[in-house]
């Protein structure tokens, strides 16, 4: 538990002063210092316009760790919101409510994510919104199960019996009982986010070049795979990283020390 | 069980209803509608577009239109491929056999790797075989697929030379050793990342069940060890694994996506991005479909499957 929250915090810190940590700009281009193996003057080589891989690969941490943790918020609000009012309201509301969800989970989330790119051109934002948006059906599921086994409970009645409104109760009594399985469903949604903006990018669909993302960083690698194979390795090796260690929070914040 | 399965169909119906309107207002709100590739196309004049509209009923009301797809989905008209005119089923069904090749290699395999692991690594709780099955398999789920397959294709394919780096035979050769040589990389991505998932759930579950009084009194019987582990709390513990693996089997049928792309599978998957690349809508529409009804029939197979193991599953 402590070495992941290490390995987060290192990260975090360095997409944060990426400025001062990466030795190069990201997007200099250094044509006299182009496709340079790993080497003490660039610690994870160049690629083929002679940009420094290891100042892309800190800049690309803002791009993604920024996505993980906001499309897992978006994903947060809306599945506490629709799994919340389903729980709840229960009845017509939340069996209709839980049959888009049941839909939604049944349709395959990159290849959906996918289309919805190539149709929407997505900004960085709207990309964050788009991967929160396929990522809350899971959550909204928890939700919706502890609530509607909460809410007949005595506290709820006697809440309600003292004048509290709908709002208070679900604000108040039953959104703290359920704050463990909301921890650990919203970090599980952070490492997937991060997978999922590295896939499309991957795909050519997600965060645009110049722009350093770790997912289009391995989207050029790609075609350099005999000639420069550093160029593929420090970017996954991030997100491998990145996402071993938000998962394995995950499973602490369930109960489940893997560590 | 009768009551139980047709509960289940009837419960899906909605579910299907509300993914095929999913998908048909994902593709028809796109900017420009289903034709925005030929108003880019200076070569099509704009009545062309008018009579094309026509033809495919874009003028008509939405829901109109949306009846009409999906009343000709459910008859198996699937339309024509906007990228060489040909029928849409006829492309996809060209392409399925590569698909379930792969899915099932990578089942067997990943089933394989599964069943060892969790039994020992729950047999074993503590002992090094569980710690290092446990960190295996959280890197395994935690792995971004497309990385791990370039890594292999980099090693085994450009660095040693043992195996193809992709494709799913040598173009003009072809033997069936070729052949499984060139399976061999992308089963290996996909097997691993089930397993891996697979073998964290089958840990769990033989644990819980391990701790259960049935396995407790069978111990006390004087029943050995391993007839305890593999009689007893296997059974019990394979009926909820089952459902896993029944659904992300479905799942496969789109999540080869990457792994297909990247080592150029010809399967669904390489059909779904080549569809992505030529805005080809009508064979999007159906491949979306597909995945999403797959997903949907194989939940019911699993709970039926989860109800023949263990009974009480029909009653509640």
């Amino acid at each position: 538990m402590r070495l992941p929250a290490l390995v987060l915090a290192s990260l975090s810190i360095a997409a944060l002063a990426a400025p001062l940590v990466a030795p190069y700009a990201p997007e200099r281009i250094a044509l006299a210092d182009r496709r340079e193996p790993p080497s003490a003057k660039h610690v994870f080589g160049t690629d083929e316009l002679g940009r420094d891989v290891f100042s892309r690969v800190v800049y690309g941490a803002r791009v993604s760790l920024a996505v993980g943790l906001l499309s897992a918020v978006v994903a947060g609000a809306c599945g506490i919101a629709i799994g919340g009012v389903a729980g709840y309201a229960g009845g017509a509301t939340d069996a209709t409510l839980m049959r888009v969800t049941d839909g939604m989970l049944a349709m395959p989330r990159l290849p959906l994510l996918m289309i919805a790119a190539v149709v929407l051109q997505p900004s960085v934002p709207l990309l964050i919104a788009l991967i929160g948006f396929a990522g809350w059906m899971e959550l909204a599921r928890v939700v919706r199960a502890e609530f509607s086994a909460l809410r007949v409970r005595g506290f709820v009645e006697s809440a309600r019996a003292s004048g509290a409104d709908h709002v208070r109760v679900l604000a108040r009594h039953l959104l703290p009982n359920t704050a463990q399985a909301v921890a650990v469903s919203v970090t599980l949604a952070v490492a997937r986010g991060i997978l999922l903006e590295s896939a499309l990018s991957f795909f050519g669909v997600g965060v645009h070049p110049p722009a350093a993302s770790w997912g289009n960083m391995l989207y050029e690698a790609q075609a350099a795979l005999a000639t420069e194979p550093w160029l593929a390795v420090a970017p996954g090796a991030f997100i491998l990283l990145t996402t071993v260690s938000i998962n394995l929070i995950g499973d602490h914040l369930a109960g489940r020390p893997s560590s | 069980m009768v009551r139980f399965v047709a509960r289940r169909c009837l419960q899906a119906v909605p579910v299907l209803v509300i993914v095929s309107a999913l998908v048909f207002l994902l593709i028809h709100a796109a900017p420009g509608g289903p034709l925005a590739v030929y108003l880019a196309n200076p070569n099509v004049r704009p009545q062309d577009i008018e009579r094309l509209r026509r033809a495919l009923g874009l003028d008509r009301p939405i829901w109109q239109q949306y009846w009409t797809w999906l009343w000709a989905f459910a008859r198996g008209d699937w339309g024509y491929s906007f990228s060489d005119g040909r029928p849409v089923a006829a492309r996809i069904l060209e392409r399925l056999p590569a698909t379930l090749e792969l899915i099932g290699a990578s089942l067997a395999c990943a089933i394989v790797l599964t069943l060892p692991a969790g039994i020992v690594a729950a047999m074993r709780r503590g002992g090094w075989f569980d710690r290092l099955m446990t960190i295996g398999a959280m890197a395994g789920i935690s792995l971004p697929g497309f990385w791990f397959g370039l890594l292999l294709q980099m090693i085994f394919a450009v660095g040693l030379g043992w195996l193809p780096s992709s494709g799913r035979a040598t173009p003009g050769g072809g033997d069936v050793v070729d052949h499984l040589q060139h399976l061999v990389l992308p089963t290996t991505v996909l097997a691993i990342v089930l397993a891996s998932g697979w073998s964290r759930y089958l840990r769990g579950a033989m644990l819980e069940t391990l701790s259960l009084p049935f396995i407790v009194s069978a111990r006390a019987r004087g029943l050995p060890a391993r007839r305890v582990v593999l009689r007893h709390a296997l059974r019990h513990a394979l009926g909820p694994l089952l459902a896993v693996v029944t659904v992300d089997a479905a799942l496969l049928v789109s999540g080869a996506v990457v792994t297909e792309s990247v080592f150029a599978w010809p399967g669904l998957g390489s059909l779904f991005t080549e569809a992505i690349a030529r805005r080809d809508y009508t064979v999007l529409m159906a491949l979306l479909m597909l995945s999403g009804s797959a997903v949907i029939v194989f939940n019911i197979v699993a709970d039926f499957a989860h109800a023949a193991i263990d009974p009480r599953i029909a009653t509640t």
